[in-house]
């Protein structure tokens, strides 16, 4: 079987008055069926871009260039227009970051639910609402006959993400993206959409790039791992090799500021990575974390870094081999 | 022993809407009223009690009934040619009305899909828009409105059409603020990403969600055009008689205004109230659908 997406030299620019903001830069990850690939960076890194960018639903001003974007083989750069929105909803779908303005207020639940499917399939108003309410049913809502009826503002955060959930599953689709869908939740409302993610996901097969900052929630849901920084991937591996041994500088700051249980004592201070991101805005070479690194060497300054392959998998943009890394992480453990 | 909860049962939709437009003060008063002017001009050939256009010189200048002298045979008296005052007054609200809707409509498609344009694009077609918008509001309407209707002559539908033409501008302001502010939403991109066409955000996820600004807009410029028809009919620009314009009978009455105030005054009055009206529902209409003050 093809691979679900493949995603090679992915770059996004956005035009400011200020210069080119290089938004997104040399982003390459593949996602196979049935398997979720965690996103994972601060703020600004180019997360939601990066997905916007696979969707094809960038913000106006920000241009899309890579070299390869295929979704089950099928390439979607020089898919037209009207191709490119027949895919979206029904082979990939995406949950967003904000449940209470991702459902538009003027309709019902239902309205917008069937929608989704009435827009793709000549599926009549009867088999879009049995499949709606199946759908609601499957994301753990009761009642669903009457939930139907009803406006988003009578709907809590936690349910009206769920809605948004059984909306991106109305067609089926191979691939889901959520972009940061349980930031918004509070944390038991949190533990339960995610099991749901994880749930459906098996049921239904489908491929998932789930975009976090939470490194938690990665440990618990993720089968694969990208760490973004500054609108690049700095390392990338299955979930356990990133956790266990990190080997980008930036990946061993990001948990050393996890507190681990049973070993960071109470009142112990948590790790920090000092320093502020910079905004890659014109033009610029090298390694964009070398001025936060405790690593940094002047060769850092000048090369562009490619990324390392260790394996399959794995993979890191250092300058430094991979055994100072494991290095630099053992000491920093200690 | 566990008692029975009792189901909580919600109001439908319906019902909130009709509880709201009900508890609405401001909306009741002006809907009224405009109910009231609206079926005197809809049912004026069967209640006016004469034809507004019969001129009879033997009875000039009766006083109303509320008058010394006036009598209930013309309760708001005749003026210098005659004609019964009341049914002029019918007849004046069909022009009005008419005038103001059509006028409405046309700003209104004009204006909206300027200002939606320009909101949901942005970049040039937010400049060209802007540049429109700058544009026509730098004209004054009142005297562009008499040259054009000075150039090719005045008739109701000229005026319509001048009219029309000339104030889409608050219509564009106001959308084009209210989509830039939707355009940011999720849902907006979740339409996007359940793969629907711009045109079909636009129209199914846009319009609905500025419309209960558009109505306030609409409104409020139903009776702008309607003061503007006005001011130009009594400048004579405007509705020729002898067709029945508010504007021209206030023109029509200005000579006698000393003698027999009544002639401004009754025009003039009416006039006010149904711009008052429309102004009312307006804002009633604002209150009662806006999404935050439901449930």
């Amino acid at each position: 079987m093809t691979t679900l997406l493949n995603i090679r030299a992915l770059y996004v620019n956005i035009s400011l008055s200020a210069g080119m903001l290089h938004a997104v830069r040399d982003v390459s990850f593949h996602v196979e069926r049935g398997e979720t690939l965690c996103l994972v960076g601060e703020s600004g890194c180019g997360k939601s871009l990066t997905a916007l960018a696979v969707m094809d639903i960038l913000p106006s001003r920000s241009v899309r260039w890579a070299e390869q974007i295929t979704l089950e083989g099928q390439d979607l750069q020089n898919l037209k227009d009207r191709h490119m929105s027949d895919l979206r909803g029904s082979r990939m779908a995406m949950i967003f970051q904000e449940p209470m303005t991702s459902l538009n207020p003027c309709y019902t639940i239902g309205n917008q639910l069937e929608e989704t499917l009435r827009r793709h399939r000549s599926a009549s108003r009867r088999e879009a609402r049995d499949r709606a309410v199946f759908l609601l049913e499957k994301v753990g809502i009761t009642a669903a006959g009457t939930r139907l009826k009803q406006y988003p503002h009578q709907l809590s955060g936690g349910l009206r993400q769920r809605v948004m959930i059984a909306m991106s599953l109305m067609c089926g689709p191979a691939l889901i993206i959520a972009d940061e869908p349980t930031t918004a939740l509070d944390v038991t409302i949190q533990a339960q959409i995610l099991s749901l993610l994880s749930s459906l996901q098996k049921e239904f097969g489908m491929g998932m790039i789930f975009i976090t900052h939470d490194l938690g929630i990665v440990a618990r849901i993720a089968t694969r791992v990208a760490v973004m920084y500054c609108g690049m991937v700095v390392e990338t591996g299955v979930v356990g090799e990133i956790f266990h041994s990190p080997l980008h500088p930036y990946t061993q700051g990001l948990l050393a500021c996890l507190p681990v249980p049973g070993k960071t004592r109470p009142g112990e201070h948590l790790g920090s990575i000092p320093g502020m991101v910079p905004t890659p805005i014109g033009d610029f070479s090298g390694c964009m974390f070398r001025n936060r690194c405790s690593h940094a060497m002047e060769e850092c300054c000048h090369e562009s870094i490619e990324l390392y392959r260790v394996s399959v998998e794995r993979a890191y943009r250092c300058l430094l081999s991979k055994e100072t890394c494991l290095a630099n992480h053992m000491t920093q453990k200690d | 022993m566990s008692q029975p909860i009792p189901e909580i049962v919600y109001p439908s939709p319906r019902q909130i809407m009709i509880r709201r437009t009900l508890t609405h003060k401001g909306f009741l008063i002006g809907a009224i009223m405009l109910l009231l002017i609206s079926a005197a001009a809809l049912l004026a050939p069967v209640l006016s009690p004469y034809d507004p256009y019969n001129q009879d010189l033997s009875r000039r200048m009766i006083n109303p009934v509320w008058h010394e002298n006036g009598s209930w045979e013309h309760p708001l008296g005749t003026d210098n040619l005659g004609r019964d005052y009341l049914s002029r007054l019918m007849y004046g609200a069909r022009i009005s009305l008419l005038l103001g809707g059509c006028a409405m409509l046309i700003s209104g498609v004009i204006g909206t899909s300027l200002g939606i344009a320009a909101g949901y694009f942005g970049g040039r077609v937010d400049m060209v828009v802007g540049f429109l918008i700058t544009a026509r509001l730098s004209m004054p309407v009142v005297l562009v409105a008499l040259a054009v209707v000075a150039l090719i002559g005045s008739s109701l539908n000229v005026i319509i059409w001048v009219l029309g033409l000339l104030i889409w501008d608050r219509f564009a302001v106001v959308m084009r603020a209210s989509t830039q502010q939707l355009r940011e939403m999720d849902y907006v991109n979740a339409a996007k990403a359940i793969g629907c066409s711009t045109l079909r955000v636009l129209v199914s996820e846009i319009l609905p969600n500025v419309f209960n600004n558009l109505i306030v807009v609409a409104t409020l410029e139903i009776a702008h055009a309607i003061l503007l028809e006005a001011a130009l009919s009594f400048l004579g620009m405007g509705v020729q008689p002898p067709l029945p314009s508010w504007g021209l009978m206030v023109a029509e009455g200005k000579e006698f205004m000393l003698f027999s105030p009544w002639v401004i005054f009754i025009p003039g009055t009416v006039l006010s109230l149904l711009v008052l009206a429309i102004n009312l529902m307006g804002d009633g209409i604002r209150d009662i659908t806006a999404p935050e003050g439901r449930s």
